[in-house]
């Protein structure tokens, strides 16, 4: 053991050489990688009439304003728990798909997965195979090493920048901000984002990569608690690959196993194991070892899926001599997950198809609570807020119901009264109003407050209390 | 200690850990030893990081004591001239309207929306630090401090009044313009004799409470030494600073006993001028606030 060096401290990260394959799962692989990038890239440029007081990007967070726009739907501060339920949904919906399938999040959706096979397709454009690869980054440093490199790096800095730049432009108006990017016009913020995402995304896709999901993504680890022996994952099928051997063309298959020992599974991983080991933490389920495998096996005349989506159930079984059980995709577990997820679905998309384009919330004052009146009678006071959240200016009317000849004044510039309340388009209105009524001293009572738009139908009311002097 | 002593120190080994191969620092407690390994790497570096950085913070900024002072730094640097820094920055913001809030009445102020704010928020605060000691933060008062929220002014309830009020106070001595009024003192005094008071206390609180009869000897009493300041009617008069005596508000209590004891040794409140510490657009700003909390009329 040597004293004092870093290795003592942590495992040093073994640089993996992914090998090219091809086969059905890779061809899924590269779909689904340009349908996700290309979602990712060009979502901020799709536009989305609201009229002409919003702003018309499809999908667009504007923090300055505190607005969040996803084409129809639009979500203010206050609806923030629609955030929460987008959250659930996400949680909810990733456990109940791994439990059933794996993980096929992380095999072929993940940001993670999705960008460091962009940056290894990348590497091999430029360098050549797993191979060459390793060849040129073991070797001396020779001009070609230099270039390469420098040509590889260049290619992944530039994706990262139009990486981070996509991500900017999902806080701002897509197309001014491009254009603001060729006049050099662009400010410190959106600048300072930029080099921080792509420096994350260059450091995470380029370098760290497998690192990424073995010692900082908290899914990989807590994945097991998703998992049951039902769930799909890849495996190997031992019962029928041991013992494995080399295998030479025209060898007898008698008294062996199907698996040659070519490693191509191994040499194809992005995550550099071995599958045969079995289920392991490092897997995320891309599936390129069954690709692999599957090529080699056709290869040697054998049927395909020595190495294959199944579950572990499955493979203990035959393991063990005994004939596979079928497939259980209904669980207790799918079902809990499918329960939940139709619950916190129906109540989201309630909310969202109830979402009211006015909203009132009301404060009563609390210092002081009441002020009696050199007539006898009460005044109490409360904060509004009105929330518009059409696209037109609006004037409201307010009411008060429970307290008998109630008069309602509103403090502010000018005169104004209680039924013309302005509230401009796509705002808040903020108005302090007094609520004075010739009532006797007695315990605090209910009132109400009605907003009516005096233009449409749209109402809202909020309960609040009138407080008075207690004998 | 006198075994180590008499030892020859050629004959000092080192002492290696058995299980871990690493040498110990020679130190025993009872039998524990410590292992002499190296510090990280990482901790090294970051130690010497924190050894550049102090070396320049200490050029920069404001670091030794001196024996009346300290080492100024190149930077110059204090925390005063922060503070002053962004009181600056926060003038700065203040003064556009400032300026526009000095030019305008105070029926100019009442309809425009952004000086309103601005003077009712610039009210608040001065009136927060002046005068809730005494009015209360809500402002409602306490005995003898009267109730900025209600309905009932001594002195005149309209914006102009408000201010006249803050800038002068009321029987403030140092101020020549200073409201003033003087109730007397009717038994202290010997104005009127006990059961006179009596009597016309009851007539006081016949003006209010339409359950209690009173005595028409109350009624010439009131008349004759109350209503020359307070009215016939007892509605009280503004320019004298004399209370309505007919509604619910009560600045001293409004029961039998507290009326006469009113009535017996007067009352006579004060009320700083306020010109003398506050400068003129605070005042008009504290009068924008107080007038807008429910009862400027």
């Amino acid at each position: 053991m040597s004293t004092g060096s870093l290795d003592q401290l942590f495992e040093k990260q073994e640089r993996i050489y992914p090998k090219r394959v091809q086969g059905k799962l890779r061809n899924l692989k590269w779909f689904i990688m340009i349908i996700t990038l290309g979602i990712y890239y060009l979502t901020p440029f799709i536009r989305w009439d609201r009229g002409p007081n919003a702003p018309d990007q499809a999908v667009l967070i504007d923090l300055e304003r505190g607005r969040a726009y996803w084409f129809w739907i639009e979500i203010w501060p206050q609806e923030i728990y629609i955030l929460t339920g987008i959250l659930i949904l996400a949680a909810i919906g990733l456990f109940f798909v791994t439990s059933l399938l794996g993980r096929v999040w992380c095999g072929y959706f993940c940001f993670q997965t999705v960008w460091t096979d962009l940056f290894v397709w990348v590497e091999r454009l430029v360098q050549g195979d797993r191979v060459k690869r390793k060849r040129l980054r073991e070797g001396p440093w020779t001009f070609e090493k230099m270039y390469k490199l420098a040509i590889t790096h260049t290619i992944w800095l530039a994706i990262a920048w139009w990486t981070a730049g996509s991500f900017v432009l999902y806080f701002n108006d897509a197309p001014a901000l491009v254009m603001s990017f060729f006049r050099f016009d662009v400010s410190p913020t959106v600048l300072g984002f930029m080099i921080g995402l792509t420096f994350s995304t260059y450091l995470m896709a380029g370098f760290a990569r497998e690192q990424v999901c073995n010692f900082m993504c908290p899914y990989a680890r807590f994945q097991s608690a998703m998992f049951d022996k039902d769930t799909l994952i890849i495996g190997y099928d031992e019962s029928r690959g041991e013992a494995r051997g080399k295998h030479k063309k025209g060898d007898d298959w008698e008294g062996r196993g199907h698996c040659i020992d070519c490693s191509a599974c191994v040499k194809v991983c992005p995550a550099g194991i071995d599958i045969r080991d079995g289920l392991q933490m490092e897997c995320i389920a891309c599936g390129l070892c069954v690709d692999a495998c599957n090529n080699i096996m056709e290869k040697v005349d054998l049927p395909k899926g020595l190495i294959r989506y199944d579950t572990e159930n499955r493979l203990d079984a035959l393991k063990a001599g005994k004939q596979p059980p079928k497939l259980r995709l209904i669980r207790p577990r799918t079902i809990y997950y499918t329960l939940i997820l139709s619950v916190v679905g129906s109540v989201m998309l309630y909310g969202l198809v109830k979402r009211a384009p006015l909203d009132m919330s009301v404060l009563h004052d609390r210092n002081p609570i009441f002020v009696k009146l050199s007539d006898g009678s009460f005044r109490n006071g409360y904060d509004i807020k009105i929330l518009n959240k059409t696209y037109e200016d609006k004037t409201y009317a307010l009411t008060v119901e429970g307290i008998e000849n109630a008069a309602v004044t509103v403090k502010s510039a000018g005169d104004i009264a209680a039924d013309e309340l302005f509230v401009p388009a796509d705002s808040v209105g903020s108005y302090h109003i007094l609520i004075q009524a010739p009532v006797k001293a007695a315990e605090p009572r209910a009132v109400i407050l009605n907003l009516d738009d005096t233009a449409s139908d749209i109402k809202d009311s909020y309960k609040s209390i009138f407080v008075t002097q207690r004998n | 200690m006198t075994k180590n002593k008499t030892q020859p120190k050629k004959d000092i080994k080192k002492d290696v850990d058995g299980l871990s191969g690493i040498e110990t620092t020679g130190h025993d407690w009872d039998g524990l030893k410590e292992l002499n390994n190296p510090l990280p790497r990482w901790w090294l570096w970051v130690w010497f990081v924190t050894i550049i950085w102090s070396i320049a913070y200490f050029v920069l900024y404001p670091a030794w004591p001196t024996i009346a002072n300290a080492t100024k730094g190149t930077l110059g640097y204090t925390q005063y001239k922060e503070l002053k820094e962004s009181q600056d920055e926060i003038e700065m913001r203040q003064a556009a309207y400032l300026e526009r809030f000095e030019k305008a009445s105070f029926e100019d102020v009442m309809n425009d929306p952004e000086l309103y704010a601005f003077a009712s928020a610039g009210g608040r605060t001065a009136f927060m630090d002046n005068c809730a000691t005494c009015h209360g933060t809500g402002a409602t008062g306490f005995e003898g401090y009267p109730n900025l929220q209600d309905d009932a002014w001594l002195w005149g309830g309209s914006i102009d009044d408000i201010y006249t009020t803050l800038k002068h106070g009321i029987r403030w001595d140092e101020d020549y313009d200073t409201r003033v009024s003087m109730m007397p003192a009717f038994g202290k005094d010997g104005i009127l004799t006990r059961d006179e008071i009596k009597s016309v206390v009851h007539y006081v609180m016949s003006l209010s409470d339409k359950s209690i009869h009173a005595d028409v000897a109350g009624e010439t009493i009131f008349m004759e030494n109350c209503a020359a300041c307070h009215a016939d009617d007892g509605k009280g008069l503004t320019d004298m600073g004399a209370p309505d005596l007919s509604d619910a508000i009560w600045l001293y209590g409004g029961d039998e006993h507290k009326l006469y004891e009113t009535v017996y040794y007067a009352r006579a409140g004060v009320m700083p001028a306020w010109q003398h510490r506050l400068d003129e657009n605070t005042l008009r700003q504290i009068s924008v606030y107080v007038h807008q909390l429910g009862g400027g009329e």
